[in-house]
């Protein structure tokens, strides 16, 4: 049966229509990250993708390109008129759809030549035919306009010529449909251009793109349609030809959504300004002359809750694990102020001696032990609050474990519970007892409610604003702007190393935020 | 999802006896495994095995490879290896014997800069590993080279010997016996303490248990509590029957479990012990807790390194001589003691006991196969062959959990 249907040729969809993607559904432990999203391009068109951190882009690539095969989500992608059941990334390649990757995926001790044939060498009987693949890397390159030789290490080249590379190894394949994952997020204006130049000239040439990007501008200048996502459901389809498409409309769908009732009420006490920061400067942590982090001032007041918003790769986490202990960077320069006086912050044991706790984006890599227990995990970072001596007192451990359990609604068998086998959330809840336990009186958090479900959530949030009511100063950082309006006092916008805007959030809303990221483009 | 949160979060104060068995399979194997293999050996030599001079053997035999792997166990957990122990101990043998036998310096100070200078090599190796990052294997490749070396060279290709008494009885002497002669061929002071070790043990354990009761969190059906507790009582006393019926309680016996009570102590009650799982099981997550990794890491090295020294000086002693040949694959057995003892190589798990029962599993192996006249040939094959076993059985009922 499924072989017939697989066979059938389909033709409902329009003649000029290469992908049609109907109905994608995907569901994550605790999440819906796609909720039957539709998505048409035509052949020979540039069709930008556009939505919110989470609303779903990534994931729906990942969908198109195999990387969730087919099983893994319900609903149907056609491509040329066949029906695809896509089982890897190999399999989609071979009909014709290539995807280039945010975080380039070129090997960077190998050649350029060597990168572009990777797993596809020219060969016979498994020996590699280098002068055939030397000759073809030669046109690859000339098409793509870039003028290196292909024996050339990727580690040698800049970032924007490396995203060339990717672009002639998708050629290298014969792609019909190209995906570009935010392809200009880490390119300078120049390389920028040049890429979308690129991408016109193959539209000349038939070659169709699916160009996900945060930023309008450049999709405004090449972009023929546009879908947008927001929490995982198509909302809107452009038609940049027919109708007149101008940024504030794109924004408007991508952040038009309503605000329920999903953030504890409380009414903020805010003290004097407890924690400042000021001209904070960091370089890339390998890259010795770049600036990730240019200048930034920033303050904290007794009991308020201030957030940072910003898109992606705009600074904040290296922002604030730079202030934790150096745990980011080098070349570090500026000043950390507590109670006005200022404050070493050299060492993360510093740091955390000092009253600051910063709580990890990333919670499985840089926040738990998973293999330990929850209490192991809890008492970790003040091992001394539990010990005589360097003697652990257990029963003072398990109180202590207990405690948090009880005050953060740790979901669990026991504390001796490993840490891997809880749910996001509660995960969350143990890296938070975690630093409570160190009892700081500065929490920076790190998208504290990624990968969380919405009950989870709601928990965290009243959390965080019991402790603003104990007085303590909060740092929000997420890529959520609705979250950041719900539960903070204060907004910070963020973009590309700078603080390009702040606002009381009574007078913050989403566009706002986004019309200042935008802005910091424009100039 | 939601119906598995609630799975989850049933008490499960009355579990049962093969879920408990079940989920602590690989601490009793262990232990069960090691009863089995002397008990099969026993049996093969016709009691030759648990023969009091044979015992005493076994404990002299294995002395170093145990204080080694106490060191070793602490690597492997923070996420390393040390490959160079072997090399370490000889050379550490080496030059107690030309210190002592060649220049004549006494034995006290020639120990104390052999404990130091074991030390040192260790905090060099460390120093490479925690500080520049180059993987310890490489590091400790290089050390096993040069200190094999060395070894050589300061021996001048010969064996250098014999040692003084006093510093031969480190290793081959016996705790003398206050009542001598009290029962005939009967080291009372030596069965005393052990019946005072037989009793501490069991408070501490039976504390131990009391302590969690008080807390609600005891997990161990009483019934497993009262068999282990019979099982390690009836093993000590037998086990110093036995020895005092010999010569008594051996010297290196005592250095060698005051060593294991303390490492056990320090891993499972100490900060720093604790330090060290937590970067063996994610070392990101520990430096972002504030633990300084690399100091640490740079510290258990230093450790081996000490450890590795005075393993050397008790081979020596045993031996009455230093050899070139000294230590040579020692590294192989203490490596395999901590696996066979339940380490993983990706770190952050293992016990000090494990290291301990894992060292005599493969004594005694040793020991029964050679009283058995099995070639030496033969015994690697078994030897490797128990060792995979051990490790797949592990990963086996990881799996399945």
């Amino acid at each position: 049966m499924t072989l017939a249907m697989t066979q059938e040729p389909v033709r409902e969809t329009g003649p000029d229509t290469i992908l049609e993607m109907r109905g994608i559904t995907k569901t994550f432990p605790g999440v819906n990250a796609l909720d039957n999203v539709n998505l048409a391009v035509r052949a020979g068109e540039i069709h930008a993708v556009v939505g919110e951190n989470g609303a779903g882009k990534s994931t729906l690539m990942k969908v198109l390109s195999g990387v969730y095969p087919h099983g893994d989500y319900s609903g149907e992608i056609y491509f040329l008129g066949t029906e695809c059941k896509f089982r890897d990334i190999a399999d989609s390649e071979k009909a014709g759809i290539v995807i280039i990757h945010q975080e380039l995926a070129l090997v960077p001790l190998l050649s350029i030549a060597e990168n572009i044939f990777l797993g596809n060498e020219p060969a016979k009987n498994g020996i590699i035919d280098w002068h055939a693949s030397f000759s073809r890397t030669r046109a690859l390159l000339k098409k793509v306009g870039l003028k290196e030789s292909p024996n050339t290490l990727i580690t040698d080249l800049g970032v924007g010529k490396q995203q060339l590379v990717e672009i002639a190894k998708a050629l290298s394949k014969e792609v019909k449909l190209l995906i570009l994952d935010e392809p200009t997020a880490s390119l300078n204006e120049s390389d920028s251009d040049a890429l979308l130049a690129l991408l016109k000239e193959f539209r000349a040439q038939g070659i169709s793109s699916i160009l996900i990007s945060h930023k309008l501008n450049e999709i405004l200048k090449v972009a023929d349609s546009i879908t947008i996502l927001r929490d995982g459901a198509t909302v809107d389809n452009l038609d940049c030809h027919a109708q007149k498409v101008d940024e504030d409309r794109i924004i408007r769908s991508m952040v038009g959504r309503e605000l329920a009732d999903r953030y504890p009420k409380r009414t903020p006490r805010i003290g004097d300004p407890i924690f400042e920061v000021k001209n904070w400067v960091v370089y890339h942590k390998e890259h010795a002359d770049r600036q990730m982090i240019k200048g930034i001032d920033l303050n904290v007041r007794k009991g308020e809750i201030v957030g940072i918003a910003g898109l992606m790769g705009s600074g904040r986490t290296e922002l604030a694990m730079s202030i934790f202990g150096r745990s980011y960077g080098q070349k570090i320069s500026g000043q950390v102020k507590l109670h006005g006086k200022e404050i070493d912050v050299s060492t993360i044991d510093k740091a955390m001696r000092a009253g600051i706790a910063y709580v990890t984006e990333d919670r499985k890599n840089y926040g738990l032990v998973l293999i330990d227990d929850i209490m192991h995990n809890v008492t970790l970072a003040n091992l001394p609050g539990v010990s005589r001596n360097g003697v652990i007192d257990d029963g003072k451990e398990q109180t202590v474990a207990h405690k948090y359990r009880r005050d953060l609604n740790i979901r669990c068998s026991s504390v001796f519970q490993q840490a891997v086998n809880l749910s996001g959330g509660n995960q969350q809840k143990v890296v938070l007892s975690k630093w409570l336990f160190t009892g700081p009186e500065i929490l920076i958090l790190d998208e504290p409610t990624r990968g969380i479900d919405v009950g989870a959530k709601y928990e965290i949030y009243t959390i965080i604003a019991r402790l603003a009511e104990e007085g303590k100063g909060i740092i929000v950082i997420s890529s959520e702007m609705p979250e950041l309006l719900g539960i903070s006092d204060r907004i910070y916008v963020m973009n590309e190393g700078r603080m390009v805007g702040e606002m009381p959030t009574k007078e913050a809303s989403q566009e706002k935020i986004m019309r200042a990221i935008m802005r910091s483009w424009d100039k | 999802m939601a119906q598995q949160t609630l799975a989850s979060e049933e008490p499960r104060q009355h579990r049962s006896l093969a879920s408990f068995v079940k989920s602590n399979i690989r601490e009793y194997g262990m232990l069960l495994s090691l009863i089995l293999i002397m008990v099969f050996f026993q049996f093969m030599t016709g009691g030759t095995l648990l023969k009091p001079l044979n015992l005493t053997n076994l404990i002299l035999q294995n002395s170093y490879i145990v204080i080694m792997a106490l060191g070793m166990m602490l690597i492997i957990v923070a996420g390393h290896i040390d490959l160079s122990v072997g090399s370490v101990c000889g050379f550490i043998g080496a030059v107690a014997a030309v210190l002592i036998v060649q220049y004549h310096i006494h034995w006290i100070p020639v120990t104390v800069f052999c404990l130091a200078l074991g030390a040192g090599i260790g905090a060099m190796q460390g120093y490479f590993v925690a500080f520049w990052k180059i993987p310890a294997f490489i590091v400790t490749l290089a050390g096993m080279l040069v200190f094999k070396g060395l070894a050589l060279y300061i021996l001048k290709g010969q064996s250098v010997g014999p040692f003084p008494v006093p510093f031969q009885r480190m290793s081959s002497g016996f705790l003398p016996d206050a009542a001598a002669g009290l029962i005939e061929a009967f080291n009372t002071t030596s069965f005393v303490i052990g019946l005072a070790v037989t009793v501490l043990v069991i408070y501490f354990n039976v504390n131990e248990r009391r302590g969690q009761q008080e807390h609600g969190l005891v997990e161990e059906p009483f019934i497993f509590f009262l068999g282990r507790n019979i099982l390690v009582a009836a093993g000590f006393i037998l086990f110093s029957y036995l020895m005092a019926s010999y010569k008594g309680l051996p010297n290196v016996l005592i250095v060698m479990f005051a060593l294991i009570v303390l490492y056990a102590f320090v891993t499972s009650s100490m900060t720093i012990g604790r330090r060290i799982y937590a970067l063996g099981g994610n070392e990101k997550a520990a430096r972002l807790s504030g633990i300084k990794t690399h100091r640490l890491t740079f510290y258990t090295f230093t450790n081996m390194g000490l450890l590795a020294g005075l393993a050397g000086l008790i081979f020596a002693a045993r031996l009455n001589t230093a050899t070139p040949k000294a230590g040579l694959g020692f590294e192989l057995d203490v490596i395999a003691a901590c696996f066979i003892g339940g380490a993983s190589a990706s770190g952050g798990v293992g016990k000090v006991v494990g290291a301990v029962i894992g060292a005599f599993v493969m004594g005694v192996m040793n020991n029964g196969m050679s009283i058995l006249g099995v070639g030496i040939d033969l015994q690697q094959v078994i030897k490797g062959l128990v060792l995979l076993a051990a490790v797949f059985l592990d990963v086996y009922y990881k799996n399945k959990a």
